[in-house]
C-alpha cells in the first residue's frame, strides 16, 4: 500500500485485502459558515464502499447527501465550507494525512466524479475529445495520438454512436443524455476503482434516465469499480444499488441492503418517504406524505432531529438524539423506537 | 496539477446540497428585501465610510458658510500664491484667493451637476428601459439603436464637441451636455434587466390573472428591475463629478466667476501644474467623493443582489 | 361535481398549433426554420375531472398550458371555452378568461414576486377583478385561503424568501385559487419539490379540487403522480399527442409503443416487485425543430417502417377500448405487470 502510487495503477492495482472497504468515510463533520450563521451541513457521517458495489446515499435537499462525496473530490470551498472532523480512507489511506500533490493524484486516478448537470461541468470551448484525452495523457503522460485513441474508446465505450467522429464536436453539440455519457467517459478516462454520481439522472428524461443508470451497472460490473450513487429518488436506489445510507439532516438515520430497507424500514423517515410516493402500479385513495419540512441546516432540532415530523415520536426524542445503531446483520439504524417502526410495517 | 476537469468542478459544487434554503422561517420579523438590505448596508464599513464622506461634503455643498469665514470671492492679490499659513491652510492661488474656501464654495456646484446628470439619467433609463424592455416590438429596437450610437461616442469627447457650441456655459447647459451621453449604459442596464424580469413566472403569473401592462411594469417590473440600476447610479455619480472637473479643466466646461473643483483645476496656468498645491487641493476633494460614490455603489449592488442571499 | 363525460365539455381544444420561428440576423431578421413545439393537439377537458398531460421535456406540454392561458399566441387551432374561442376573444373576454383559467407553475422560487408580501402576492387577482371580493373583506379572504393550503393566516405579511419551496407552492396555489377559477392549469407542479413535499401539495391539490370542484389539466413528467392525481391522460411526444384515455386504460392497456417504452422506463420504487423485460429506447429525442417525417416517434421505435417515415399514424380509437392512438401498428400490452397486482 505504500508502493509508489503511480506505478501500482499504472500496471494494474494490487488487490485489496478481502473485505477491506475501497472508499471509506468515518466521522465526517463539514459545516458552512455564512453570514446568517453555521450551517452544520454533515453531522458524524460514517460509510464505507467495497470494490464492485454500489452505494447509495438518499436524501432530499439540504440533507448533507453531497457534502462527503464533495469532501473526497476536494470540492469544499473554504471558506465558507470547512471540514472540522472525521477522515477519509482510500484503501486505507487518509486522504487529510497525505500531501497535497498525492491527494489530488487519488482524486484523479482513483476516485472519479460525474455530475447532474453535464452541461456545465463539460468546459464548452473545447471540443469532447480533447478534454478527454487531456485528462489521459496529463495523468499518464501518453502521447496526444495515444490519448486521442483512448478517448474514441471510450466515448465508444459509453454508447456514443461513431465515437471518433464525435471527438471532434462541442458538448453544446451533443443531447442531454450524450452529455451525460461524454462526462462518464472522462471519468473512466482513469479507470478508477471508485466512481461517484451525484444526481447523474435528474436531469434527465424518463428514458434517457434508464439508458444511463443501465450504462452505470453495466461499467460497474464490467470494471469492478465502486459505484457511489447519490440521488433522491428511491425508485433508482431500489433499482440499481445493493446497499443504501438514507440521510436526513446532515445525518444518516438507516443503513442496509436495499432489499431490506425498502421492504421493512427501520426508520420512521424512510418509512415517510415511502409512504409519500404514489405507486405506478395500483391506485391509492389519498398519500400518506411526511408532515412539515426538512429543517433547516441553521437550526436542527434538539435530540432526534426528525422528532418535530415523526409519528412515532414522544418525549424522549425531543431530549435525545439516537445513535446509529447496528438493528441486524449489516443495518443500522437512529431511532429510539425502530423496533416499532419495523414491527408496524 | 493541470487536471482540467479541476477549475469546473468547483463551480458546480456546493449549490448541489451543500448550502441548502436558508430561508424558511430564518427570519421571522416581516422583512422585505429592501428592508434586509438596509440592516447588511447599515453593518458594512465599506457602505457607511463612503456615505459619511459623501454626507459631509454634501452639508458642505449646502451651507458652506459652515465651514469657512471667508467669501469666496475674498481674493486679495498682495497674497498672489502664498503658501499656507495660520487661518489659510491650503495657501493662496495667483490671483490672491485662499484656496480652502475656494475648495468649500465649489462643492455645491459639482456635486449639483453630478445629482442632475443622474437623477435625470435614472429617471430617462428606468421609463424608457422598462417601456422598451417590457412592451419591446418597434419601441425596444427605437431606444435601443439611439443608445447604442449616443454609446458609441466618448463621455469627455461629446461633451467637449457640445459644450463648444454652446455660447453661455452654467449648471445647466453643463449638465444636459453630460446627461445627453451618460444615459445610455444606464438605459441598456435597466432595458437587460427588464428582459429578464418580464420572463420570470411572476410577472407570468400576473399576466394570467389578467393584469394590465401598465400594472405589471409599475408593481412587478420596475422594483425587480430596480435594484442593479441604483447601484449604477451611485457609481455614476462619481463619473459625472470626476467628467465635470475634466471638461472643466479642459476649458470647456463651467466659466468663472462661477465655481467648481474643475474650474479651480482649471485656474492655474498650465506651466504651474506640476509644482504647486493648487493642482492638488482641489483634486483631493473630487479623488474622495468619486471613490465613496463607487464604493458605496459596490456594497449597494452587492446587498441588493437577491443571488447573495 | 361528477361529471358525465357525455356532457359537454368546458374547453374544448381543436389543432392547436404553435410554431416558434427560429431567426437569425440581428437588423435584416430572417426565418430560417421553426420549432414545432405544440403540432396539432386535440382534446377535451370536463367539469370537474383532471387530464393529466405526459411527456417527455420538448414534447410541447408546457407550451400547451401557456397558449390556453395566452400568455403566448398559437399559430393555429381553437380552444373553446363557454362558447367562445379563446384565441379571438376581446381583451376584456380575455380579462373574464383569465379569472376562469389560472395557471400554477413549476418554479415556486420563480414565480412569486419576491418584492411582495405573502397577503398582497395572493390579493393582486382582486385589484384585477376588483368585484370579486370587496375591499373590507380581502385582509379576512387572504387569512382563509392561506389556512386553506395549509399555512397560517398571520403569514401575510411577510415575503417569499422566508418561506420552503412546499411553502411557496401553497402559496402560488391560493394566488390562483383567489380568483376562483373553473380551469386550473398545473405546469408542473410538484417536480421542484423535496420527495416528502411532494405529497403533501399533491394531496393539498386533490382536497382543493374536491371543494372548489374545478376542473384541472395536470401536466407532469412524472407518471406515478399523473396516474394517482388524473382521471385521464394524454401522452405527448414532439408536439403530438400519441395516446389518450381514461387513467387505467393508459397504464394497463398501452397500445402506442412510446407510452409503453415510457412506462416501462419508470423504475420502482419497490424491490419486490418483478417487472417484465425493460422496453430500452436508443437514442434522445429529436429536437422539434427538424421532426422526423411521418410518425414522429418512428426514429426510435422497434416497430417502424417504410409505412411510419412516409404516413402520418392517425389518433383514432383502434381496439374499441375508447382510447385512442396514434400508431400504425398499436399493440396493448401491460408493460409495468399492473393486473398481476392486486
Amino acid at each position: 500500500m505504500n508502493g509508489d502510487y503511480n506505478a501500482a495503477t499504472a500496471s494494474g492495482r494490487s488487490p485489496l485485502p478481502p473485505g477491506e472497504p475501497v472508499l471509506e468515510v468515518r466521522d465526517l463533520h463539514v459545516e458552512f459558515r455564512t453570514r446568517r450563521g453555521t450551517l452544520r451541513a454533515v453531522n458524524g457521517v460514517s460509510w464505507s464502499l467495497e470494490p464492485g458495489e454500489t452505494l447509495a446515499i438518499l436524501g432530499e435537499s439540504g440533507s448533507g447527501k453531497s457534502v462527503s462525496a464533495q469532501a473526497i473530490m476536494g470540492l469544499i470551498d473554504s471558506p465558507p465550507g470547512f471540514i472540522t472532523e472525521g477522515e477519509i480512507r482510500f484503501r486505507g489511506e487518509d486522504l487529510f494525512a497525505l500531501s497535497e500533490d498525492r491527494r489530488r493524484r487519488i482524486r484523479g486516478d482513483g476516485v472519479a466524479m460525474v455530475f447532474q448537470d453535464a452541461l456545465t461541468a463539460l468546459n464548452p470551448v473545447f471540443s469532447v475529445g480533447w478534454q478527454i484525452a487531456e485528462t489521459y495523457r496529463v495523468h499518464r503522460g501518453t502521447s496526444k495520438r495515444e490519448a486521442y485513441a483512448k478517448a474514441a474508446e471510450l466515448l465508444d465505450r459509453v454508447g456514443i454512436p461513431s465515437a471518433h467522429e464525435r471527438l471532434n464536436s462541442y458538448p453544446h453539440e451533443f443531447s442531454g443524455g450524450m452529455r451525460q455519457r461524454a462526462m462518464i467517459a472522462m471519468a473512466l478516462a482513469l479507470d478508477p476503482e471508485v466512481l461517484i454520481a451525484d444526481e447523474p439522472t435528474t436531469a434527465l428524461d424518463v428514458t434517457v434516465q434508464a439508458q444511463i443508470m443501465d450504462l452505470l451497472t453495466e461499467l460497474r460490473s464490467e470494471l469492478g469499480m465502486g459505484l457511489v450513487l447519490i440521488t433522491h429518488d428511491l425508485a433508482v436506489v431500489a433499482e440499481n444499488a445493493d446497499r443504501v445510507a438514507v440521510m436526513y439532516a446532515g445525518r444518516i438515520v438507516e443503513e442496509g441492503t436495499v432489499s431490506e430497507v425498502f421492504t421493512e424500514p427501520a426508520h420512521p423517515y424512510t418509512l415517510g418517504l415511502m409512504h409519500s410516493i404514489p405507486p405506478l402500479h395500483r391506485r391509492v385513495a389519498a398519500l400518506d406524505p411526511i408532515p412539515g419540512t426538512p429543517p433547516n441546516p441553521a437550526r436542527i432540532p434538539p435530540g432526534c432531529p426528525f422528532h418535530p415530523r415523526c409519528a412515532f415520536a414522544r418525549q424522549h426524542c425531543r431530549e435525545v438524539e439516537p445513535p446509529l445503531e447496528r438493528v441486524g446483520e449489516g443495518r443500522a439504524s437512529a431511532c429510539h423506537y425502530w423496533e416499532e417502526v419495523k414491527g408496524g410495517e | 496539477m493541470s487536471d482540467p476537469r479541476a477549475g469546473r468542478e468547483v463551480e458546480v459544487e456546493v449549490d448541489v446540497d451543500g448550502t441548502p434554503e436558508a430561508g424558511q422561517e430564518a427570519t421571522a420579523e416581516g422583512a422585505g428585501l429592501w428592508s434586509e438590505a438596509w440592516r447588511d448596508l447599515r453593518r458594512n464599513p465599506l457602505f457607511v465610510l463612503p456615505v459619511l464622506v459623501i454626507a459631509l461634503f454634501t452639508v458642505v455643498a449646502f451651507f458652506p458658510q459652515w465651514f469657512t469665514d471667508l467669501g469666496p470671492r475674498s481674493c486679495d492679490l498682495a497674497r498672489s500664491a502664498d503658501p499656507p499659513q495660520a487661518g489659510h491652510w491650503l495657501g493662496f492661488d495667483r490671483q490672491g484667493c485662499d484656496l480652502y474656501a475656494r475648495t468649500v464654495f465649489s462643492t455645491r456646484a459639482s456635486l449639483l451637476i453630478a445629482l442632475i446628470v443622474t437623477v435625470s439619467a435614472f429617471v430617462i433609463a428606468v421609463i424608457l428601459g422598462s417601456v422598451a424592455g417590457y412592451v419591446g416590438r418597434w419601441v425596444d429596437t427605437l431606444a435601443a439603436r439611439l443608445a447604442d450610437i449616443v454609446f458609441g461616442i466618448p463621455l469627455i469627447v461629446g461633451a467637449l464637441v457640445v459644450l463648444n457650441v454652446v455660447a453661455d456655459r452654467g449648471l445647466l447647459q453643463v449638465s444636459g451636455a453630460l446627461l445627453l451621453f451618460t444615459w445610455p449604459p444606464m438605459f441598456r442596464l435597466m432595458r437587460s434587466t427588464v428582459l429578464s424580469v418580464r420572463e420570470t413566472e411572476y410577472v407570468q403569473a400576473a399576466r394570467a390573472l389578467g393584469a394590465s401592462n401598465l400594472r405589471i411594469i409599475v408593481r412587478h417590473v420596475v422594483p425587480n428591475a430596480l435594484a442593479p440600476v441604483i447601484a449604477y447610479a451611485t457609481v455614476l455619480m462619481g463619473v459625472i463629478i470626476s467628467a465635470e472637473a475634466t471638461i472643466t479643466f479642459l476649458g470647456a466646461g463651467l466659466q468663472l466667476p462661477a465655481l467648481s473643483w474643475g474650474v479651480l483645476l482649471s485656474t492655474p496656468p498650465r506651466t504651474e501644474l506640476l509644482n504647486t498645491p493648487h493642482l492638488l487641493f482641489p483634486a483631493v476633494p473630487v479623488a474622495l467623493t468619486v471613490l465613496s460614490f463607487v464604493l458605496a455603489g459596490d456594497a449597494l449592488r452587492d446587498a441588493l443582489d437577491p443571488k447573495l442571499r | 361535481m361528477a361529471s358525465s363525460a357525455m356532457s359537454e365539455p368546458l374547453l374544448s381544444v381543436r389543432g392547436l398549433t404553435k410554431h416558434f420561428p427560429l431567426t437569425r440576423g440581428v437588423v435584416f431578421r430572417r426565418q430560417i426554420g421553426s420549432v414545432q413545439a405544440v403540432d396539432g393537439v386535440s382534446f377535451d377537458l370536463h367539469e370537474g375531472e383532471t387530464l393529466g398531460l405526459v411527456g417527455e421535456s420538448g414534447c410541447g406540454k408546457s407550451t400547451t398550458a401557456r397558449l390556453l392561458m395566452r400568455l403566448i399566441e398559437p399559430t393555429a387551432g381553437e380552444a373553446i371555452y363557454g362558447g367562445e374561442d379563446i384565441f379571438t376573444m376581446s381583451r376584456a373576454q380575455l380579462r373574464r378568461l383569465r379569472r376562469d383559467i389560472q395557471i400554477i407553475f413549476q418554479d415556486p422560487y420563480a414565480s412569486l414576486d419576491p418584492r411582495m408580501t405573502v397577503g398582497s402576492i395572493i390579493g393582486e387577482g382582486w385589484e384585477v377583478h376588483p368585484d370579486l371580493v370587496p375591499k373590507g373583506q380581502r385582509r379576512a379572504e387572504v387569512s382563509r385561503l392561506l389556512e386553506q393550503v395549509g399555512l397560517e393566516a398571520g403569514h401575510a405579511d411577510r415575503f417569499p424568501h422566508q418561506f420552503s419551496g412546499g411553502q411557496r407552492q401553497r402559496i402560488g396555489i391560493a394566488r390562483a385559487l383567489a380568483v376562483r377559477p373553473e380551469v386550473l392549469i398545473l405546469d408542473e407542479p410538484v417536480s421542484a419539490l423535496d420527495v416528502s413535499v411532494q405529497a403533501q401539495v399533491i394531496n393539498l391539490i386533490e382536497q382543493l379540487q374536491d371543494e372548489y370542484g374545478f376542473a384541472a389539466l395536470f401536466i407532469a413528467h412524472d407518471l406515478s403522480v399523473v396516474r394517482h392525481i388524473s382521471d385521464r391522460i394524454a401522452v405527448m411526444y414532439l408536439g403530438k399527442i400519441v395516446e389518450s384515455g381514461v387513467a387505467d386504460e393508459i397504464y394497463e392497456r398501452p397500445a402506442h409503443p412510446y407510452t409503453q417504452a415510457l412506462l416501462s422506463a419508470v423504475p420502482s420504487p419497490d424491490p419486490t416487485i418483478t417487472r417484465r423485460e425493460r422496453i430500452r429506447l436508443e437514442g434522445d429525442v429529436p429536437s422539434p425543430a427538424n421532426p422526423p417525417s411521418g410518425c414522429r416517434f418512428r426514429t426510435r421505435c422497434w416497430k417502424a417502417d417504410e409505412r411510419c417515415a412516409e404516413e402520418e399514424p392517425a389518433l383514432v380509437d383502434r381496439f374499441g377500448h375508447g382510447h385512442p392512438s396514434a400508431c400504425h401498428y398499436a399493440d396493448v400490452s401491460d408493460v409495468i405487470g399492473s393486473s398481476g397486482q392486486e
